[in-house]
Parts: C-alpha cells; structure tokens; sequence
C-alpha cells in the first residue's frame, strides 16, 4: 500500500516537473492563468480524508494554486450552492456530488460550465453527461456491512431482503436520503426494485439513523450498531484497510451504483484553476489513488483494481437514471422520513 | 445571568438637549432595526404566497402529523429539563450556599464548568459514553455484570433530557444560590430552636423563600431547553425524531422552505415570550420581607453524619457533566479508533495534525471564530453599555423601550432569528448573507439580553453622585462619562465583553442556517464533521473550543476578583 503510494507520488512529482519544464503552450496559458487565481475552491461530498488526499497532491503539483475544501453531505452541498446564488454569492468552481439528480437540475438552470475534462472520452457512458456538462468522477456501490467482532460470517445478512427479519431489531443503522446522495441513489434504486414496502417493513426494525453514507460503516466499526443496512462499500473497505472489525457484504439481489458527478459551476470565481483542478482528478494517476488507497470505483478504463475487491463487471448493479433521480428526490426525502422519524 | 429587569428609581432625570443625544438615537434605532427587521421578515413571509397573503403555511404546519410530533417532543423535552434542571440545581443551591458541606469552591468550580460547556459538545461526548452498544459506560456494565443488554441508551427522549439537564441545572443553581446568599438565617433558627429537624427546616422555611427563584429558575431551564439546536441534532434525530428547531433547519434542505420555516418559528417564538412574561411577573412579586434584609446573619447548617455523602453526590453528578464528558473528548482526541482501548497502538495525535494543518476548513473557521467573537463582544460591550448607561441614568425620554429592546431578543430562539435574519438579508439592499457580517449582526442581537443584563448591573453599582459633581464642576456629560463613569465601571465591562465572547465562540443555532462554506465558524465545523462520524477532529476541535472558553472564564475571573455566577463566598 504505502509504496503505491510513494510510486504515485513520485509520478505526480515526475508529471509537476514536466508540466513546469516543457509545457504545451495552450496549457501554459491556462497553467499562468490559473496561477494569478491563486485558488480553487471544492464543494464536494467526498469523504474528508480522500478529499483533502486528492487536493493535497493538487497542491503537491501545481504549489501555486490552493485547494479550498468544503466537504458536507451531498444535499446541503446543493443547499448552501442555491442559497449562495439566491443571494447573488459566487463561491463554488468546482462542484462535485453524489446524486446525479443534482447535475440534471443544475444543467436546467443553466449554473454549469460546458466543459469535457481531458482524457474522458475514453470513460464509459454511464460516466458521462451526453451534452458534455458533467463526468462521473468516482463511483461506488451500496452494500451491508457488519461488525465480524458481533456477528459472524455465516450469521451475517446477504441479501438486502434478510435485513427485514426481525432478528435484526435494534440492531441496524440507516444513512439519510435527505443528507447523501449516495442513499437518496440507494432508495431509489431499492425503491424502484423492492417497492416502498420494502422500506416500511426495514423501519420497523427500528434503525439507528446517521447522516453522511460514510457513518454507518464508522458506526458498525466502533461497534455502535451490528448492521450497516447501506453505506458506500469504499468507507468500510477504507475501515477494514485500517484494521477495524468489518465486513462487507455484495447482496447477491444487486448493488445500487452511484456514479458522483463533478461539474465547473458557470459562474466560477476562479475558472482556469477549475479546468485544471478537474482535468487533474481525471489524470490516471488520480483515478488510481481513488482506487488504490480509497477503495473507490472509477470511470478510468486502464485503472487497475486492489485484487481483494470485486470488479464491478462481477456485480449485479442496480442503476438509477439521473432525471428520474432528480424528479423524484423530494418524494424519496418524504417517503424515508414518513417511515424512520427524522 | 438573566436578571428581571426590575427599574430603580434611583438618580435624577437630567432633562435638556446635548450633543450626546444622537448618540443614543443611534443605538436605540441599531436596537429596532436588529430585532425588528428578522421578526417583521418571519412574520411576513409566515403569510404571504404568490397570490397575496395567507394563512396556508400554518394549516400546513399545524396539520402535518410530523410537525405536531416534533412540537410535542418539543413540549415534552423542555418540561422535563425544566424539572430535572430544578432537581438538580436547587438541592446543589442549598448544600453550596447554607450548609457546612465540603470543597464549595471546587462544587462552585465545576457547576461554572458545566455552565460554560457547549451543550452540542456535552451531547458528543455522551453519545460516546452511551451509546446502547459502542458506549463506554454500556460496555463497562456488560463486562462487569456479564449482562447483554444496555444501562442505558442516550439515543432516546430520556437520554436527550439527561444531557441537555446536566448542563442546564446552572441556570436554576445560580438563581438559588443567588437568592439564598441573601436570605437570613433568623426564620429557619427560630424553627430548629422551636424542634424542627434540618430537613424540616429546609423544606417548610427555607423552600417556600426560594420558591419564587426555583420557578424562574425552572423557566429559564425551559427556555434553554426550547431553544436548542446541536444538542437535539445530535441525539434525537439518530433516535428517528425531531425537535422544533432541528425540523426549522431542515425546513432549509433543498428545495428550501422558508414559508415553513417562518410558519413553524412563530409557536417558539410565542412560547419563549409567553414564559417569559410569566417569569418576570415572578420575580416583580418577590416580597418577601426576609429576603434582601443586610442586617440578618448567615449560619452554615451543619450536616454532620451526611457531609461526605452529599459530596460524593454532588461529585457524581458533576462528573456526569464534566469528568467524563471532557475525558472521553480526551481519550477520542488521542485515539486512532475511539472505541477501542487507548494503548500504545492505539494512540496517536494524528487527529491534531490532521484537524490544524491538514483539513483547510479548520484554520478559517478558527480565524472567523477569533475574528467574530471578538468583534461582537466589542460592540456588544459597547453598546450595552450605553445603552444600560442611558437607561440607568435616565437621559432620554422612553429610556424604558431601549431596556425593554436591549431584553427583547431573549424571546428569539438562535433558530428563528437566524431564520429572520436570512430572510432579510438575502435580499436587497442589505445582501449580508455570505459574509461575517450576517453572523456578526446575528450574535450581536443574540448576546444583547446578556450584555445588557451585565452592563446594567454594572452602572447600578456606579452612584450618580461621583457624576453629578462633576457635572457641577462643569464638565460635559460625555466627559464625565469618559473620565469618572468609564473607569468606575472597567471591570464590570470587561466581564461583559467576556460573556459576549463565551456566547459568541459556542454558538451553533443561529450559525448553521446562516454559515457559507467561506464563513464557517468552529461550531459548524464540528457539526460538519459529526455527520461524517469523525469523532477524533471532532474532539480535537471540542477540547480546543473548551480551552478557549476556560482561558476566557479565567482572565473574566482576574478582573472581577470572583467567580462570574455572581454569587459570593
């Protein structure tokens, strides 16, 4: 692990120096350009420390331009973004989150910047905006995860539909669809599969609800809760890395897939240092840490996978279409607070 | 803290024009328009739509079994901190203030403490004693007695009262020890020479004195309780349920509701000002003859056999609110995994690097933090010194609706003024949102009641004659002020500008609808963090938000020359 690191540090430090000491002369431009700007500031939903691992190596590159980092949840991420315009604030350049529903909006309303970051072309369509406004940066899928220290290998659920018996009372813990946007994408996608009964049968197992789809696998591991019911699988498997007594489960019935968008807002402050903020996460380089040290999934085709977790071609995946997603985010909202409380 | 404002009639109205009187225009209008503009804002939007005013956000509001759910929570939560608060605090009152009872000043010193503490952060902390299985108190009971289940689990209604009492109770303990400091020993001999025993006493002559204080006291407790948001956020909503304010919040989620939100802030803001109203009937009816008289002594009740075990009560109940609160933030602080043991491999200051020097948010809200406290306890001081020296003195006509403004705020819950304040200023010509500002004008009118309070008892100590002879000597009156009046009452208003400060570096309510990401304040960060379950920088920046508060409490406590509850030894 830690020589990957290195070697992935020592590819970045070898690219940093090329891109200062041959540069093409349109980059340069942009490279000058971004320079005086001095910053870019990054809405995203990225769990913290992989966020502030992707702007550290940003800012390893080009030292001349900052990172400002704002992680939250992928709904107040949206929130504080509208908020800000409403007011006529311009704040965010680069904006990136876990419900795709939020680009298709944003798209409407025309706060995004056309822009195709360099080396896509090559990504899958299921990362890519067909009008070219927004890219899947990462991706990750929705699993159950337990505490091996509580429950063992053989007792554990395997299935999304197991996690409805009612030996499981007390004993689960729910992320909030009206916080992330990966379990808004996770509801849906059971919603669509299971119907809403689905849900209404798992509240009465009376789960414990947390916010952010990178707490519940942090609960389970702290021992708080047995059961994670949901949950990005790249959180546990940073957990399990780290040697925290947890387990991921890929219920055999499917895996809902979230595809996390990221977009240049229209409006951006700081333009040039965006364009070159967001061409560097898509750099192979990076899309192999976010592989790597993250447990992420990426769009990437030559990223090469950790050998201790399944390619996503071995999975069922569940997938959600955008605009549905976007259509239907406050019925998702209201249904899960109807059933859970809160 | 709070006290009734209760108008003296003392020194003589100075009548006549001078050319400090726009002065005190400007900070009566500053008053209006800070407590104006967000209410006027809340009620208009409350009923207004598209199609002209309406009473339709309310139907909403008061039909939706949801929010009926979280009013009642509300209801049922406040009433009970309102009751343990006095079960705690009056019963602490007593054993401080009259009886022989060992280590008062450390009992003092650490009721000051839990005082002080950030009430989201004692929140924290407990959901990491508590919690059903990972909690450190539950695991220890399942060890001991080889039990499965839990002692106890914080994530519920019970759980909530518990934490939110056990840095309440200060509230009550101050308004009963204040009172009992000043009630004669007199009454309560002549009943233990006349046979009573001490429990006897205590409760037929010594409570019926204090009963006034308690209940006030219990509606302060309650007013605290209504109007807290971290605290709720932090343990309700895991439990699957809501409170008014943390519904008012997510009323902001997008797409916002702030029809809503202004909808469901008028029942607080009724109730807040309801119980207010009744209070200071309290406090204005005290009269009891034996209360306030110089000439009784004061006879510490011997406790004798129960001495020791009043002090290990006391003891454990504070290491409720402080011993292992702050030990477990410690222990998160120092730990890679927050659950495990701390041992060797356990033990890191990872979390400090990574909270100062890795995660950019921190080092700006620090910063905002510094730079917003200190700016609003400056101004805060400053204009609640005028305003309670103009008030106190008498120079303007309607002197009692500046004090009556300066007060007011304390019926806006940090929720609802935050609410009206992003109303109003999210819309020309005034666009704050976004910049410190917002938060400035917000902590400002949110610290008002407080500042008020201090500076007023401030000058009442200041006698006017000092003044008046300077006037006759021919000084002006801003003169007078600056060279007789200012240095009288330094001190009084350095602990002024210190309590705006402790406001000004916990608050959340208000902050969490109003913060952008450029204008995050310390309280946001740890709520931000708290949803990603990252409990070590949260306890790094808890323990740093503590320490600045003690280091507060401590120069506050030079200059007074006594601890600030005001009560003395």
């Amino acid at each position: 692990m830690a020589q990957r690191w290195r070697l992935a540090m020592t590819v970045l430090g070898v690219l940093a120096f090329l891109s200062g000491a041959a540069p093409a002369p349109a980059q340069d431009v942009r490279l000058e350009a971004a320079k005086k700007e001095g910053k870019v500031v990054w809405y995203t939903s990225l769990v913290l420390p992989s966020a502030e691992k992707v702007a550290k190596l940003f800012e390893a590159a080009y030292p001349a331009i900052k990172v400002e980092v704002h992680r939250t949840g992928s709904q107040r991420i949206l929130q504080k973004l509208m908020q800000e315009l409403q007011a006529n604030i311009k704040n965010a350049d680069v904006v990136h989150t876990s419900d795709a529903g939020h680009f298709v909006l944003l798209k409407e309303k025309k706060l995004l910047m056309h822009y195709t970051p360099a080396g896509v072309d090559k990504f899958p369509a299921s990362f890519k905006d067909r009008d070219g406004y927004y890219y899947g940066l990462r991706a990750t899928v929705n699993v159950i995860a337990y505490n091996t220290k509580i429950v063992s290998a053989a007792e554990a659920p395997k299935s999304w539909k197991e996690l409805l018996d009612a030996k499981w009372k007390g004993k689960l813990v729910t992320a909030h669809p009206g916080y992330s946007g990966v379990i808004a994408t996770h509801v849906l996608a059971l919603a669509n599969h299971y119907g809403w009964d689905y849900f209404k049968q798992l509240a009465q197992n009376r789960a414990m609800i947390v916010q952010s789809a990178a707490d519940p696998s942090a609960v389970v591991a702290s021992g708080e809760r047995p059961v994670a019911v949901n949950g990005g699988d790249y959180s546990a498997y940073q957990l399990k890395k780290k040697g925290s007594p947890i387990e991921i489960v890929y219920p055999k019935d499917g895996v809902p897939l979230v595809v996390s968008p990221t977009a240049i807002t229209v409006f951006a402050p700081h333009p040039n240092a965006a364009k070159l903020f967001t061409d560097f996460t898509f750099t192979k380089d990076v899309q192999q840490v976010m592989a790597d040290s993250e447990g992420l999934y990426t769009g990437h085709p030559e990223v090469k996978y950790p050998a201790d977790k399944p390619k996503l071609g071995e999975l069922k995946l569940l997938q959600v279409d955008p605009e549905e997603l976007e259509k239907r985010n406050e019925e998702i909202k209201k249904r899960f607070v109807e059933f859970f409380g809160a | 803290m709070i006290r009734g404002h209760v108008a003296e009639r003392s020194g003589p109205r100075i009548p006549g024009l001078d050319r400090s009187v726009p002065v005190w225009v400007a900070a009566a209008l500053t008053l209006v328009v800070l407590m104006a503009l967000p209410l006027g804002w809340i009620g208009w939007v409350s009923v207004s739509s598209e199609d002209g005013p309406t009473l339709a956000h309310y139907a909403t509001v008061f039909r939706d079994p949801q929010l009926q759910k979280a009013l009642w929570n509300t209801v049922v939560m406040a009433f009970w901190v309102g009751l343990a608060s006095v079960a705690i605090g009056a019963p602490l009152a007593w054993l401080t203030a009259r009886t022989d009872l060992p280590g008062k000043t450390l009992i003092r010193g650490l009721i000051m403490a839990s005082f002080v503490t950030p009430p989201f952060l004692g929140a924290f902390a407990w959901v990491m004693l508590a919690g059903p299985n990972a909690g450190l108190l539950n695991r220890l009971y399942r060890d001991l007695s080889g039990a499965d289940g839990a002692l106890v689990n914080i994530f519920t209604m019970p759980g909530l009262i518990f934490v939110v009492a056990i840095y309440t109770f200060p509230y009550v303990y101050i308004m009963v020890a204040n009172t009992l400091a000043l009630i004669a020993s007199d009454l309560e001999e002549a009943a233990a020479i006349l046979g009573a025993g001490r429990l006897r006493v205590a409760a037929t002559v010594t409570l019926p004195m204090v009963a006034p204080a308690i209940l006030s006291g219990f509606i302060l407790a309650v007013l605290q309780a209504l109007a807290l948001f971290g605290s709720p956020a932090i343990l309700a909503l895991p439990a699957g349920f809501h409170t008014i304010t943390t519904q008012i919040w997510s009323f902001f989620h997008y797409p916002p509701k702030v029809e809503m939100a202004a909808a469901f802030s008028i029942p607080l803001l009724l109730a807040t000002a309801l119980l207010l109203q009744v209070q200071k009937r309290l406090l204005g009816r005290r009269g009891y003859a034996s209360i306030g008289g110089k000439g009784g002594r004061r006879r510490a009740i011997p406790l004798g056999f129960w001495r020791y075990p009043a002090l290990g009560g006391c003891l454990a109940l504070l290491a409720c609110a402080i011993f292992l609160p702050y030990g477990v933030l410690a222990k998160a602080a120092l730990s890679r995994a927050w659950a495990q043991p701390l041992t060797w491999d356990n033990l890191t200051l990872a979390n400090f690097t990574f909270t100062f020097f890795e995660y950019s948010a921190t080092q700006s809200a620090v910063l905002n933090t510094l730079e917003l406290g200190v700016m609003t306890a400056t101004v805060g001081a400053g204009l609640a010194a005028l305003l309670a020296y103009v008030t106190n003195r008498r120079l303007i006509v309607g002197h009692q609706i500046l004090a009556f403004l300066a007060l007011a705020p304390i019926v806006i819950p940090g929720v609802v003024l935050a609410v009206g304040l992003f109303i109003a200023y999210t819309r020309p010509p005034l666009l704050l949102y976004g910049t410190l500002w917002i938060l400035f004008v917000a902590y400002v009118t949110k610290e008002m009641p407080v500042g008020y309070s201090q500076a007023d008892a401030t000058f009442k100590g200041v006698h006017p004659e000092l003044e008046e002879a300077g006037r006759i000597l021919g000084a002006g009156r801003l003169r007078v002020l600056g060279e007789i009046t200012a240095p009288l009452a330094r001190s009084g208003i350095i602990a002024t500008w210190c309590f705006i400060f402790i406001g000004v570096i916990r608050e959340l309510s208000a902050s969490i609808i109003l913060f952008t990401p450029a204008t995050k304040v310390i309280s946001v960060v740890i709520f931000d963090l708290k949803e990603e379950g990252q409990f070590g920088p949260i306890a790094v920046l808890g323990l740093f938000m503590l320490a600045m508060t003690f280091a507060t409490v401590v120069l506050m406590q030079r200059v007074l020359g006594r601890d600030f509850m005001g009560a003395k030894e």
